[in-house]
Parts: structure tokens; sequence; C-alpha cells
């Protein structure tokens, strides 16, 4: 299997999407070379805009250029992207719908080095929450390319979440792909696993480990963190007799909520939701040993999987 | 340069304004009455004057931008907005309604001739930065016009966009303060210090002009003096009276988002056909 950088695609994408365009304008706050906005900045130095380390400013000033009939995509680690601009996503971009794309990278753990400061534990639910909001949340590079195509496409806000490190590729690059599509990575089973972003890798070994036991496990990919397709969600669940939900965020306004909320009144099924429980991050020396601290690896999925497996089958 | 009759029309926008002001007040609900009635003479100068714009096609990219970075004297601006016919003067009654036209604080996408959400102060300024650069990108010569509340510049993000107007030598922006020297709580120099301000705006590389905001001659000339510079932006700091024109609310912070009584409504009406017939004599 591949392993490639979701930031360097956001980087290439943005390049190939500012020569069919002009419209496409990046704004940064000195973390290009991080979030790898650099490369549009090589090729269109004109619709390039260092903002300096002032993210509020940045946010709003995109919401300006969107006015002018520009595509702002302005980008920063996650954190600061949605928590230190929180109130002008809000009131500048999101009151009025404005055509703004936000990209919050280095999100979840994936920045282990910089500590709680800088992981970003909390941005599905803030931007979530948030109306005329949509929210991604690609699964490797294939989805990001494609993801950055849909952003533009589509008038409206959209916030885009990418991990710092390296991921496998899981994506067909010839299968089409929409904002709010929910994957069917592996479409058998009896308990269905929903996770987003890294989560869903692990997901497939938690299946390979499950299967030695007897215990089927779908796995789908959900990257569309909203709009959630609850009509969808109900269908990719029939003849699952429980779920688990597992994202790199706390487990609190996440995927697990979004999926909760979208179920509720609908479709009842014991279920499980990994994810970071009610903390920060802190620092380590390497992201797989933080995914281990935090509880997020693939025998945390069959572990939960085999209790509702359990439970399920009393 | 302005004529005695364009003079003359900017005053009259203006008295309109504030009379709009207190009449979509009413009674018994609260109105931005003091920041709206300080701001009306500049509000009416760039309608009535300065700005290029077309009341029927409200997004004409020729236009010029007005942004309203101090939300809640929306008042002022819908006023003008409905006098130029972007929407029906009658609107103007129904402001606050529930889901209507007319929201609390600016919504551009309910108000025809509204260029920006603003209500949550400080980030006016910081829109206007973006347009100003979308439009130097499209190689047109329409200006950005952003009016601020002296308050508001205890906004950390207003300084912010001031360093990045001057980074991006936005000679297509000009701001405008609405120096009234009144919060919400009170008068602020008693309260939480700005001062110096023209010095701060200078220190940021602005052009920084200084004008009485009530005196109409004095408005157009510094806007037209905006015009001029080149490489920077310009901030034209107007020294106003808070609800200037309504005598019971000039200069106090009780009606910065203030209740009329029966009373003080017809009192304000009365002022202001006072103000009005004064102006027929004079003029």
């Amino acid at each position: 299997m591949q392993w490639l950088n979701q930031r360097k695609a956001y980087g290439e994408s943005l390049v190939k999407l500012g020569q069919k365009d002009s419209r496409i304008v990046v704004l940064e706050a000195d973390l290009g070379k991080s979030t790898m906005s650099c490369f549009f900045q090589d090729a269109f130095p004109e619709r390039y805009f260092e903002m300096g380390i002032a993210e509020a400013n940045m946010i709003a000033t995109a919401a300006g250029l969107s006015l002018t009939g520009k595509i702002p995509f302005a980008a920063s680690f996650a954190v600061f992207a949605t928590g230190r601009a929180y109130d002008q996503i809000r009131t500048s971009v999101c009151i009025p719908g404005l055509n703004v794309k936000i990209c919050g990278s280095s999100a979840g753990l994936s920045d282990f080095g910089d500590g709680s400061t800088h992981q970003s534990i909390d941005d599905l639910a803030l931007m979530r929450v948030l109306p005329n909001m949509t929210v991604l949340s690609p699964v490797d590079v294939v989805e990001t390319e494609k993801m950055v195509e849909a952003m533009a496409a589509h008038n409206g806000p959209v916030y885009l979440r990418l991990c710092r490190n390296d991921l496998p590729v899981l994506t067909d690059p010839g299968a089409s792909w929409q904002i709010g599509q929910i994957t069917e990575v592996k479409p058998d089973g009896d308990i269905a696993l929903l996770a987003t972003g890294v989560m869903v890798s692990l997901g497939l070994e938690a299946a390979e480990e499950l299967a030695r036991d007897g215990i089927r496990l779908k796995v789908v990919n959900i990257s569309t963190i909203k709009p959630l397709d609850a009509n969808r969600l109900v269908d990719v669940l029939k003849g699952c007799r429980a779920f688990v939900t597992a994202e790199e965020h706390s487990v609190i306004g996440g995927l697990g909520g979004a999926v909760s909320e979208a179920l509720s009144g609908r479709l009842s099924l014991p279920s499980a939701l990994i994810g970071i429980a009610d903390q920060f991050g802190t620092s380590a020396y390497d992201w797989q040993e933080l995914l281990n601290h935090y509880g997020l690896t693939s025998e945390a999925i069959v572990a939960a999987v085999k209790n509702l497996d359990r439970e399920s089958a009393r | 340069m302005l004529d005695p009759k364009q003079q003359a029309q900017i005053e009259d926008l203006a008295w309109k304004i504030r009379y709009h002001v207190i009449e979509m007040t009413g009674v018994g609900k609260a109105g931005h009455i003091g920041g709206s009635c300080s701001a009306a003479d500049m509000v009416a100068a760039l309608y009535g004057w300065k700005l290029r714009h077309d009341p029927k096609m409200p997004r004409w990219t020729g236009r010029d931008r007005f942004v309203m970075s101090k939300g809640h004297a929306a008042l002022a601006q819908y006023a003008a907005l409905a006098e130029y016919g972007y929407f029906p003067l009658a609107e103007l009654k129904q402001v606050k309604k529930l889901n209507g036209m007319l929201q609390g604080h600016p919504d551009l996408t309910r108000t025809p001739g509204i260029e920006a959400n603003t209500g949550s102060l400080g980030q006016g300024l910081s829109i206007g930065v973006g347009m100003a650069l979308g439009l130097r990108l499209d190689r047109l010569d329409s200006k950005v016009y952003v009016m601020l509340g002296d308050g508001e510049l205890a906004e950390g993000q207003v300084w912010e966009a001031a360093m990045a107007a001057t980074n991006f030598k936005l000679d297509n922006l000009v701001g405008l303060l609405d120096h009234n020297r009144i919060q919400a709580t009170g008068e602020i120099a008693k309260r939480f210090t700005i001062a110096p301000i023209a010095e701060k705006w200078q220190a940021f590389g602005w052009q920084v002009l200084n004008i009485d905001g009530h005196d109409v001659p004095a408005i157009c000339a510094a806007l037209e003096q905006a015009d001029q510079v080149s490489g920077r932006p310009t901030m034209i700091i107007a020294h106003t009276v808070k609800g200037k024109g309504i005598p019971f609310a000039e200069n106090t912070a009780a009606y910065h988002n203030g209740i009329l009584t029966e009373e003080l409504f017809r009192e304000a009406i009365a002022s202001l056909e006072q103000n009005r017939r004064d102006q027929a004599c004079n003029g």
C-alpha cells in the first residue's frame, strides 16, 4: 500500500485549480511551508496573500475577497484556522454563507511534537455546529484532491481537515467523489465501523483481525462530516446489528456526535463511540505513540466491536 | 468640489436619516439611536455624493463599497438605502420584524445594498481589506469605505487589518472613524483608554485626516483628499457627537441602544422638525 501526504496533495491541487480558474486566491498566516500553500505562491504570486500571523484578519479578508467574486482558500493549522478565527468564520463567513474555503492542516494529533496547543481535538465540533458550513475530512490523498476540486465547485463555506502525516491510499483515483458521499470501503459485515481520516485504515486492520474470530466488520469511510446524509446512513447500516464510530477528534461533537444526531429517532442500534476522551492533547515523539496513548488503534476498534458483538448477540 | 446645492442635498439626506432612525426606533423598542445619529452626516455624504452606486443594480461590479463595521449603526444605513430606493421606505418601519428584510445588524443576504455582515465588532475593516485586494486584482478603480466606531478600536482585529492594509499598500481603502467618544457603558476615556487615536493610525502607516464629522463640506473634502493619496490607506477621524440632532440623546450612553417613551419619541420628532425649519430658513 502506498503512503502519501494530504498536505502535499492540497498544495498541488490548489495549483491545478489556479491554472483552470483565475478566481482562485490563497491566503496564509505564516504556515504556507507546512500547509503546502507555498506551491500556489510559487505558481501564482499575485493571487497569494501572506497575511502575517493574524488568523482572524485572514478569514475576514477572505470573506471580503469572496465578495468581489474570488474563491479564497485560507489555510493554517486546524487549531488556529478554526479556533483563533471562530467568530470571523461565524459572522463574516457563515451567516452570509460566503464562498470561503478554510483548510485546517495538521489536524487531530498529527502535529505530535507540538502538544496540546497545536493539536485539534475540537475542529470538527466547532465547524460542524455552524449553519451553512460544509465539513470535509479526507481519508487519503486521492480524496483530498477530489475534495479541493469539489470545494471550489461548491458555492458556500467549506472546512477541510488535513492530516500532517502520510496516510495509506485507500481510494481508487478513477472513482468519482462528491460532497456528502459515504463510502463503503469494506461492504460486508454484521457490525459497522463508521470512521473518518486515519481511523478508516485502522478499521480495515481491525476487520482482518475480527475476521479471524468469525466477526464480520463492515468498514465505512465518512469523509463528509456535514452535511451527513441520514437516509444514506440508515441504508448503510441495513443488516448491521451494531455500529462503532471512530475519529481522531474529541469524542464530543465530532463524527460520533454527528452520526448519533442523524440516527436519533430513526434507527436504534447498540453503538460505541471511539475518539479522544474529554481531554486535550500532549506532546510525543511520534504520531503512533499518541494514537496509542489516546486509544485510537485497531485494537481499540476490535475490543469495541467484540463487546458489541457479545451484547447484541444476547 | 461640493457646490451649495449638493451640500443642501446631503444635509437634507442626513436629516431624513435621523428622522427615519427615530421612526424605526419607535416607542417602547430599543434602537441604536446614538451611534446611528453620530454617523448620519457621513452616511449621507457617502450615499448622497461620494459612492458610485446604482440602486437598480445593487451588485453592479463597478460600484464603490461601503461596509458598516459598527454594525449597530445599521439604522442609519437602512435609512439611506431606502431613501435611494434599494427597497421601499415602508420597509423601514418593519426593522427587526421576525425574519424581516431589515435585521438588527446588517445582513447582505437579506438587504439590498448591504455589502457585508457585521455586528460582531472589529471585522469590517478586514472585510474591506479583502474587497480592496479583490478589486485591485480585477483592475477595477472602485473604492472601499469602512465605517468604524471608536469603541470598536479596542478590538485587536482592527489593528491586524490596519497592518494588512498598509502591507498591501491599499490606497483604494478608506476608513471613517465615527469618534463620538462614548461606548455602550459610558465615556470611553473614563473606561478604557484608546488614545492617542490619530498617532496610532499614523504609526500603522495610514494617511490620517481629522475632521468635524457633522460638517458636510469637511466630510466631502476629506473623502476627496483620500482619493489623492497613493500607496497607502486613509483613515478619516471624524469627531462627532453621539446622538447628534436628538438633544436628549446627545453626548450620553443612555441612548447607545435606548428605548424611547411616547413623550421622548414626540420630543425627538419635534426637535428634528424644528431643525428642518431652521435648515429651510438658513438655506
